[in-house]
């Protein structure tokens, strides 16, 4: 196991490698922020000044074995634009984007398998045919529409909730979190509910797929037979053995949802990450941009050797080979 | 399951039924398009920072709604020879913590402004080549090396700060809310970067009671949120209203308009410096001289274009046509200039008579993310130039990739394309600025033309700039900036478009003093 991981380790530093240098290339060949920073009134000696300021009149293959140097050291740049350490800003707001995407997971946990192990069981019922109906609606529907329709509907038109921004934040462990007041929750829920929209539509469809594979299966027969009452069969056996392309899935989405929930943080101008991704490209704020993106690749790493992990413990079957080179 | 579901209702249900917060009287929420980059008034000569900045730190001078100078921190400024203006600051008045402003603050200013650390567009622009010297607690002295008529202009544009609080401090004690301790209407209270500012009433303040206890600043950059946030009564106002948005909040009952004219000017910059400019091309796609080198084509084009069409129906009204650099009721405009009038015809002969009767095959660049409706009215004017027989094709791009090909994007660093679409706001609120960065002559060792894109010269306009900009009589320098931008504008170095209007809207009983410098400030929100 310890080799496994290991491996993993090194495979990911030359992952975020490349990556940092995609990036770093990629960003000055679309341009620089010079000209969207300098006032227009200031004339050339300034710009030049300016230029020199952030290091942009050097060659860009110096620019980049500079940066490699103090990324080594932990430094991944100075902003732009805020002037500040690129690492201090995404985190600073990552506690943000964290409670949005855990508790859009949490959505598509505890509302994505119930529905989709119900529209298994049932499959010709017609609430599992209005729940498959609705799945669809849900991964084809676009994020930023469905955004501003539960912003029209339930905060213009009906006014119940908030339709802007993070509520009161209380401090936990030091991290400023939101989901401890409710003016913090309600906040919380249509951004969480709309970024969850997908994920819960794809669990129903995984969850329902996998009910209807399994609940076929002998063992299952062989349970009931035993006279094993039905919640046992259910939430036990059924439960345990869809759980692998779910998870799957879940990580895969999971690594998404905390990089790249640009759209919604947009529309309900949530104070996160992605938020701060966005500004930052179209500001070509090149430190903040390469900095994202390399801890981006760490956590999507991370996520899918947690999830390897989980599988070894959903299913005995499953060992996690030391692959001999 | 059933538990679950149960759980589920009832805690949306309890949710849901907890009261909508609603600002308490005398608070106000206002929605902002971009947030400041940070709360350091010197760290970014940027108009949001400056905008929040405003209303925290008071200037020498503070130009009004309309750009006019009115005294601040200053309370009179006169020359008192050549290249030196006395200033005479105003007496009681305190810091937010209590502690009396002096002369010592605005020399300590004059020091720390150009020299913020990482800063990516200092205040240095305004304040180079100017010395500052204490003469007692509230009179300074500021002396150039030229005689500068500009020197309240320039002096209107940066905040004073605390030399007791500023003194060593950095751009994060600001933002964090350590050193930000100013002289103006609203004290700070506390700043969540990518979320919102809080500020409360200065109860000292020194000029007009401050209206609001407290002022939230909220960044919400995509239009329609911000617009539903309105709706919804999330926020008190809002500004940079969409377009598309207008009519229909016009005719709501609960919210009110403000409108005002902008200082900014959106026109057309011409290549006039290649003999063969990549973009212009013959009507069989070969090379051919350069035909925006004559002023007949250039005017056609000009003519060319119906403005009245553009306002109405691409600007939806939110517009005004031009006919120079400024508006009315700006310094150093021409009362003699009239918007060009469109006339086709009149611009087809004009082409005939310079030789060009079939045309020639031309393409318009434009940014498509920074001015109000900008790609629309790249695409329309190509439409006007194609039907006169000019072939116009656009181009339009995001501005981070724009601007610098534009200025810089050329061969040894000169501008790359041959027409663009691009606009000017003149910070100092006067005609010297446009006619400084966009008309006089390329000059880097000057500082002149910085964004002369078309690298128009005309000597008979860099002299009338260059004696303007040392004539401290404010009637002869009205006189000779006029004149400077009538002969340019006659010359067609530019052809303006129009001017753009600005709109904040806010709910029933909330009003805003429309600014021309299109700035979001606290200070100028009322109530009725």
């Amino acid at each position: 196991m310890s080799v496994f991981i290991t491996r993993r380790v090194l495979q990911s530093l030359v992952v975020i490698f490349v990556m940092s240098l995609l990036v770093f290339f990629g960003v000055n060949i679309v341009g620089d922020p010079i000209d969207m920073l300098i006032n227009p009134e200031a004339d050339q000696e300034d710009i030049e000044a300016a230029i020199r300021a952030l290091g942009l009149d050097r060659p860009i293959h110096e620019q980049y074995w500079y940066f490699l140097v103090n990324a080594l050291k932990g430094d991944l740049g100075k902003s732009f634009i805020f002037a500040e350490p690129a690492l201090k800003l995404i985190l600073q707001r990552m506690p943000a984007t964290l409670e949005l995407a855990f508790t859009a997971m949490l959505m598509a946990i505890f509302l994505g398998i119930p529905l989709g192990v119900y529209a298994g069981l049932r499959p010709n019922s017609k609430v599992s045919k209005t729940i498959m109906a609705g799945s669809i609606l849900g991964f084809s529907l676009p994020t930023f529409w469905v955004g501003l329709m539960f912003i029209m509907i339930f905060a213009v038109m009906l006014g119940w909730l908030p339709s802007t921004g993070r509520g009161d934040t209380t401090s936990l462990f030091g991290i400023q979190v939101s989901f401890l007041t409710w003016d913090g929750l309600r906040h919380l829920l249509l951004p969480a509910l709309n970024l969850a929209l997908f994920k819960i539509s794809l669990v129903i469809r995984l969850a329902r797929a996998g009910t209807r594979e399994v609940a076929l299966q002998d063992y299952i027969k062989f349970a009931r037979a035993k006279g094993l009452s039905s919640s046992r069969v259910v939430l036990v056996h059924i439960m345990k053995n869809i759980m692998i392309p779910v998870v799957t899935v879940l990580g895969l989405e999971l690594g998404g949802v905390i990089a790249f929930a640009v759209v919604t943080e947009t529309v309900f101008a949530w104070p996160g990450m992605g938020k701060l991704l966005i500004d930052s490209i179209q500001l070509l704020d090149r430190p903040i941009i390469v900095a994202y993106l390399m801890i981006t690749v760490l956590m999507f790493v991370v996520i899918n050797l947690v999830v390897d992990i989980l599988y070894s413990l959903l299913d005995p079957r499953v060992r996690l080979k030391d692959v001999k080179s | 399951m059933k538990l679950l579901k149960m759980t589920v209702a009832a805690l949306a249900a309890a949710m849901l039924a907890l009261p909508v917060a609603v600002s308490a009287a005398g608070e106000l929420t206002i929605g902002l398009a971009s947030e400041p980059s940070s709360i350091d008034p010197h760290f970014h000569n940027l108009g949001p920072n400056n905008a929040v900045a405003r209303v925290m730190f008071d200037r020498l001078i503070m130009p009004d709604d309309k750009q006019q100078l009115r005294p601040g921190l200053a309370v009179s400024w006169n020359p008192i020879d050549d290249t030196t203006w006395e200033f005479k600051l105003r007496k009681g008045v305190k810091f937010h913590d209590g502690s009396p402003f002096t002369a010592d603050d605005v020399v300590f200013t004059f020091q720390r402004a150009p020299n913020v650390e990482g800063s990516p567009s200092s205040f240095g622009t305004y304040l180079k080549g100017k010395e500052v010297t204490r003469i007692d607690d509230h009179t300074v002295h500021i002396k150039t090396e030229r005689p500068y008529p500009l020197m309240p202009n320039d002096m209107s544009t940066f905040s004073i700060v605390s030399r007791k609080h500023g003194e060593g401090a950095t751009t994060p004690d600001y933002n964090s809310g350590k050193a930000t301790i100013g002289t103006g209407a609203y004290k700070f209270v506390e700043y969540l970067p990518g979320d919102r500012i809080v500020l409360e009433r200065n109860e000292t303040y020194w000029g007009d009671k401050p209206e609001w206890t407290q002022v939230t600043m909220k960044a919400i950059k995509s239009g329609p949120s911000r617009v539903a946030a309105l709706l919804a009564g999330d926020v008190d106002m809002i500004e940079q209203t969409p377009t598309a948005d207008i009519e229909r909040l016009k005719s709501d009952p609960n919210l009110t308009l403000s409108q005002g004219i902008s200082n900014r000017v959106i026109y057309l910059h011409l290549d006039h410096d290649r003999a063969a400019s990549p973009f212009v091309k013959g009507k069989d796609g070969g090379d051919i001289k350069n035909p925006l080198q004559d002023q007949r084509v250039r005017l056609a084009i000009s003519q060319a274009i119906n403005r009245d069409a553009i306002v109405s129906r691409v600007m939806e009204d939110i517009a005004i046509k031009a006919g120079q650099l400024l508006p009315e009721g700006f310094f150093g405009r021409s009362g003699k200039l009239q918007p060009v009038a469109y006339d086709p015809n009149q611009a087809k002969r004009n082409l005939s008579e310079a030789g060009y009767g079939d045309g020639f095959k031309l393409t318009i660049h434009g940014p498509n993310d920074r001015y109000i409706n900008d790609s629309k009215i790249a695409e329309a004017v190509a439409q006007m130039l194609t039907r006169v027989g000019i072939q116009t094709d656009v181009v339009t791009m995001p501005r981070s990739v724009y601007f610098k090909r534009a200025s810089r994007g050329g061969p040894d660093g000169t501008p790359e394309f041959s027409f663009i679409l691009v606009g000017w706001g003149s910070g100092t609120g006067e005609a010297s600025s446009p006619l400084k960065s966009l008309i006089h002559t390329y000059d880097k060792s000057r500082g002149f033309g910085a964004s002369n894109r078309g690298r128009y010269s005309n000597a008979k306009v860099d002299t009338l700039i260059e004696d303007a900009l040392a004539t401290v009589d404010d009637a002869k320098r009205q006189a000779l900036l006029a004149e400077a931008t009538e002969i340019a504008i006659n010359d067609v170095a530019i052809i303006p478009l129009h001017y753009q209007v600005n709109t904040w809207a806010a709910r029933k009983g909330i009003k805003y003093r429309a600014r021309t410098d299109e700035a979001t400030v606290a200070t100028d929100v009322i109530s009725e």
